[in-house]
């Protein structure tokens, strides 16, 4: 599925890497626990987290992770979308709670990492 | 042979990270595989958050060579009283801070141990601990 369509389903605002809708992602994996999401090995994997903070990032920096959705309304601050841009990450602002995203983008087809 | 090396302050969330991101720009100039890249920046950034989360400051020596990375943090702080137990997953010592960070669920050496080949811990309380980890090259 394109991210385009995943910010579409899920009324969303795209806040950082623009140029980056028209890439394909596969497996989402939701969670607000850093610690779980180092412990994934899928890759082109979409993040959902409720965590807005630089260690959500990070964390996605060194998992090779490009495309976070920030559930139940959490925004990115300013220094988290310099270090997005920096890393080409595109970064999805979301007003729905993670069970109702998750819900959304699992019927659309998105696919569990396990 | 190639020497890194970085400095960790201790209870600075806003830079932690900030090595293991060198680390893996570094990994990425030397064009080492991306998903050798990818467990020893894990393994790294693993490590570097507990210095963070635990310790007053520590240092990392980085050394890579044709076969492994080898990666030894030495850290000043109130050190492990018991490895074993701290190596169990889902036992955790970290103050509410670390876990508004997202971290803190007792799973950090464990995901260190799974992402190197050679792993050693030693420490000593209210002294500090090293770490010392390394991941093989070429498998």
């Amino acid at each position: 599925m394109k991210i385009k369509k995943v910010v579409e389903l899920l009324n969303a605002k795209v806040v950082s890497g623009h140029d980056h809708l028209e890439a394909e992602v596969e497996f989402c994996f939701a969670s607000d626990l850093m610690s779980d999401v180092l412990t994934v090995e899928t890759e082109n994997l979409l993040l959902l987290t409720g965590l807005a903070n630089l260690q959500t990032i990070r964390t996605s920096e060194m998992s090779d992770i490009s495309k976070i959705i920030f559930v139940r309304k959490k925004n990115a601050t300013e220094e988290m979308i310099r270090l997005a841009a920096e890393n080409e990450m595109i970064l999805i602002e979301c007003d729905y709670s993670m069970f109702k995203t998750s819900g959304i983008l699992f019927s659309a087809g998105l696919k569990p990492v396990y | 042979m190639m020497h890194f090396e970085f400095h960790v302050e201790g209870g600075n969330f806003l830079k932690a990270g900030a090595a293991s991101s060198q680390l893996k720009k570094i990994l990425k100039q030397l064009n080492v595989d991306p998903k050798t890249i990818k467990r020893v920046v894990v393994a790294m950034y693993e490590a570097e958050v507990n210095i963070v989360a635990h310790a007053y400051k520590g240092d990392i020596y980085i050394d890579i060579d044709t076969k492994k990375i080898e990666i030894t943090l030495i850290d000043e702080g109130p050190g492990i009283p018991d490895i074993d137990l701290a190596m169990k997953q889902g036992f955790s010592t970290a103050s509410s801070v670390v876990r508004e960070m997202g971290f803190g669920a007792g799973m950090g050496l464990p995901n260190i141990k799974n992402n190197s080949d050679e792993l050693t811990i030693t420490s000593e309380v209210n002294k500090g601990t090293t770490v010392k980890f390394a991941t093989y090259l070429n498998q």
